[in-house]
This record gives C-alpha cells, sequence and structure tokens, in this order.
C-alpha cells in the first residue's frame, strides 16, 4: 500500500494534482506538474521519495495544490479529501503537511476518515498539525513532528497558533519534557511525537523514549526544510514498513547524517543536502 | 473514536457585547474598555487594515481572538474604541471591509513579543515566535527563512531569499497569515540590529 502526502505549493496557478513522487534534480514531479524542491510539502515528498528509493520501498502519492497564504489552494485539498474519502482506505498512512489552518474543514476530514474501515496512520506537521491541535483532535493523530517551539505551542492549552504561545522562546532542553508531559495532560499531542532541535525527542504516548543528538550540525536550524526533510524520511520508514519508533529514531538520525556529510553553511537550500541522503541513509542502516 | 470538540461561533456574540459597554457574562457589571477589536474574513485583510491604519498614525495593535471565536490561522486589530468612526472610514477608503467593530473585554491574546538572535559567525539569524530570517553579515542578503506551517511561508521565502535585507519586499505586503506575521516581526527586528 501506498502513502500519500498533502500540502501546498508556493505557485497559485498550480492546479489540484495527485501522484506518484519523482524527483529530478532539484525538481519534484507528481503527475504531469513539476515544482522547485526549496522547503515545506516539496521538500518533504522529495525527501519521503528519495529515501522511499534507498529503503527499496513504493515511492509516496502527494496531493498538492498552489496556495500562496490566502487559503484557496488549501481548501480544494481539503475539499478533495472529503469527496474523496473512499479513497483514503487504500493508503496505509497520510503525512498531512503545509495547509492553511482551518478548523472546519480539518473536522470534516477528520470526520470522513473516521468513517472508514481501515484508518490509514495519520502523520500531521506544520499549519496542518496547528489546525490539529486547534480542532481537539490531536490525540487521534499517530505522530506529530514539532520542533521545540512548537511543542511548547502544543504544551500551551490556550494558544490557537504558535504566535501566541506563553513562553515560546525559552526553548531550552531541559524544558522539553515539562512541555511533552503538558501537551499529553491537555490532549494536545499525537500518540507520537518527535520534538525536533538541537536534541530529537522521540515520544510515546507521553513517555520519552530515545533522544537522538549526534551529529549536531548547528548550521542546519536556518536552512529552510531541514524539519520538512525529517518528516520526509519518517514518512519513508513508515511506508517501507518500519515500527513507529524505529522510524522516529532512524529518521532523526537520518536527517542529522545528511547534514554532517553536507557541512553546510546557513545559506545552503534543502536540495543541496539532499544529494547526501542516500549516504545519510546508509549509515543509519549500518548502525 | 474522535474526541469532538465543536466551536461555537455564536460565542462572539457573548463575548463581546457591540458597544453596550456591558461585560462578556452580561451581568451588568461595568466593564467598560477603551480599546475596540476589528475582526476580519482573513489575515491577508488583517494585515493590510494594519499597514493602513499605522500609516494614517492610530495607535492599534495585532491580537488574537480569544478560542471560541477563532476558526483557523485568526487576528484580529486592537485599537483605540473612540477613534471608531475614523477607523470604519480609513478602511471603507482603503477598501477593506471588516466583519464587525466591537469593544474588547480583556480577552485577547498576546502575540509573543520577544525575539531570539542566534550568531552563526557570517550570518546572524532572528526568530520571532515561529519564524526564523537569517542574514550574511557582509552584504546583508537574505539568505534562508525557515520555520513556520502556513502557506505563505513557502512563498515568502521565493521572494525574500537571495535579495539584500533593504531591497526585499517587507513580508508583511506579501504575507497573509500568521506565519507571514511573525516573519514580519523578525525581519523588523533584523532591520533594527542591522542598519543598512
Amino acid at each position: 500500500m501506498s502513502w500519500l502526502i498533502c500540502g501546498t505549493v508556493p505557485n497559485e496557478n498550480f492546479p489540484l494534482t495527485e501522484g506518484h513522487c519523482e524527483v529530478a534534480g532539484d525538481i519534484l514531479h507528481v503527475g504531469n506538474t513539476g515544482i522547485r524542491i526549496s522547503r515545506g510539502t516539496p521538500a518533504l515528498a522529495a525527501t519521503a521519495s528519495l529515501a522511499a528509493d534507498v529503503l527499496g520501498a513504493e515511492r509516496p502519492r502527494a496531493l498538492l495544490c498552489g496556495d500562496t497564504g490566502n487559503g484557496s489552494g488549501s481548501r480544494k485539498l481539503y475539499k478533495y479529501l472529503v469527496d474523496h474519502s473512499e479513497k483514503l482506505s487504500e493508503y496505509s498512512g497520510i503525512t498531512f503537511h503545509y495547509l492553511l489552518p482551518d478548523v472546519d474543514w480539518h473536522n470534516k476530514v477528520m470526520f470522513a476518515i473516521d468513517e472508514l474501515d481501515k484508518k490509514p496512520v495519520l502523520v500531521a506537521d506544520a499549519g496542518y498539525m496547528y489546525v490539529a491541535k486547534m480542532s481537539g483532535f490531536a490525540s487521534s493523530y499517530d505522530l506529530f513532528t514539532p520542533d521545540a517551539g512548537e511543542m511548547a505551542f502544543l504544551a500551551d492549552e490556550k494558544a490557537p497558533h504558535p504566535f501566541y504561545t506563553r513562553g515560546f522562546l525559552l526553548q531550552e532542553d531541559n524544558l522539553v519534557p515539562d512541555l511533552i508531559k503538558k501537551a499529553y495532560e491537555y490532549e494536545n499531542a499525537a500518540r507520537y511525537l518527535i520534538v525536533k532541535g538541537s536534541t530529537d525527542w522521540i515520544v510515546s504516548d507521553g513517555k520519552i523514549m530515545e533522544t537522538v543528538s549526534e551529529p549536531n550540525i548547528e548550521s542546519m536550524e536556518p536552512i529552510g526544510g531541514t524539519g520538512d526533510s525529517l518528516t520526509g524520511f519518517v514518512t519513508a520508514f513508515l511506508s517501507a514498513g518500519y515500527p513507529m519508533i524505529a522510524s522516529c529514531s532512524m529518521a532523526a538520525r537520518a536527517n542529522r547524517f545528511m547534514g554532517y556529510f553536507a557541512n553546510p553553511s546557513p545559506a545552503f537550500s534543502i536540495s543541496q543536502l539532499l544529494s547526501f541522503l542516500p549516504e545519510a541513509i546508509h549509515s543509519v542502516l549500518k548502525t | 473514536m474522535l474526541k469532538k470538540n465543536f466551536l461555537k461561533p455564536s460565542l462572539f456574540r457573548r463575548l463581546f457585547k457591540k458597544q453596550t459597554g456591558e461585560n462578556a457574562s452580561g451581568a451588568g457589571k461595568p466593564n467598560i474598555s477603551s480599546m475596540g477589536m476589528i475582526s476580519f474574513h482573513n489575515t491577508g485583510d488583517v494585515i493590510a487594515a494594519e499597514s493602513c491604519l499605522k500609516k494614517a498614525g492610530l495607535d492599534v495593535k495585532v491580537m488574537g481572538p480569544p478560542p471560541e471565536f477563532r476558526t483557523g490561522c485568526d487576528l484580529v486589530i486592537q485599537f483605540p474604541i473612540v477613534l471608531n468612526l475614523q477607523v470604519t472610514g480609513l478602511l471603507s477608503e482603503a477598501g477593506i471591509k471588516p466583519i464587525e467593530i466591537v469593544p474588547v473585554y480583556d480577552i485577547l491574546l498576546e502575540p509573543v513579543s520577544l525575539f531570539n538572535t542566534k550568531d552563526f559567525g557570517d550570518y546572524l539569524m532572528i526568530r520571532a515566535a515561529n519564524m526564523k530570517i537569517t542574514v550574511r553579515k557582509s552584504d546583508l542578503e537574505i539568505v534562508n527563512i525557515s520555520g513556520g506551517g502556513c502557506p505563505d511561508v513557502p512563498y515568502l521565502a521565493e521572494n525574500l531569499i537571495s535579495r539584500s535585507l533593504y531591497e526585499a519586499p517587507q513580508p508583511r505586503t506579501l504575507g497573509k497569515t500568521l506565519c507571514g506575521y511573525a516573519l514580519q516581526l523578525a525581519y523588523e527586528e533584523m532591520v533594527r540590529q542591522c542598519p543598512g
């Protein structure tokens, strides 16, 4: 069974498109359309597709639509998911990504998925993770991949968006366990979490299962798309059939190794890092 | 089974008694506010309205609506309620149509107002809320934008990266969401720390 990645691309003229992902150079092809891999959902889908090739797994499919922030493309995508919900049971999992948070549409999608006989594994990051928490349905998801700041957002039961999170900038690693505890206390977390940061925290039902800190490449933080690539990695490992905790752990390490081999400056792009993806996965599989 | 948390937009009326001076519970306790709140159909309108009102010299502030009123990526504008007429006129002249203008009862959410600065040697990164902007110190070129989760983030990045901090469009002119607004704050802090 294949995996579906849902998100937007920064081009208003990009039509609603569904198809297999294929990467050629710095272009992600989905169906008959192509988009440059710079960050966001194209970076996630490209990572997942390239990683699937290395792992010998089926390349993911992607459902993309152009949206530069006014939400029109996001709403087309939400509607497509609701109108074609019966197709969603054909996927082993769905990764939701850059979509404009819209509680009403999110809930329609959630109700449609809940009606399925076989529910796919649900992964959410970026805007879709925001709306999943905002809606009160966070605990219906299998995996969220917040960074340390977004973890503070999940932990703040009153915050509707990271923009309003109390203590957002207090991201010291020693605060993360408390933030995790609070997020689960208010049912604002998915069953599993990868909390991305200088240390990656892998969490199951509120319990910290593993931390990954090495190799630590500080210059990856400013590079747009390095969080998206981690979510792409975990999508690929899950799609290849690895268990959840193992997938999270290998994804965290693969993303770090990609940075280690690329040795980037803060001016690098994610597509420059992706050329080191095969090497990174092989390093993880060896350990 | 899903944990259902239905939103009740009708709560808006209970929370914001329109221009009456009653408090949110309606219990009659005096709760006169000097501030008003303007709600809009989308965040793009909020950003445009903020620019318009600030340009006119008004003391306005972008805030978050209370959880009961939010529908997604929401923002509202707080302003001195006595300027209601002027605000209405300015927005009308600018072609911006608010949903409504109501008094505030001390329940709006404060946005993040602190910045985090990280020095990478040749590069400087500033984070506001969930958005980060990085420039090369030698020529102030914007080399990266990261963080965020709303669809205008990749669009903003495409339009700002590889351009000088002082030649790039301000995020507020292209952004439409809270993430775009956070990037504007980071951008302004970068301009403050790196005067051209």
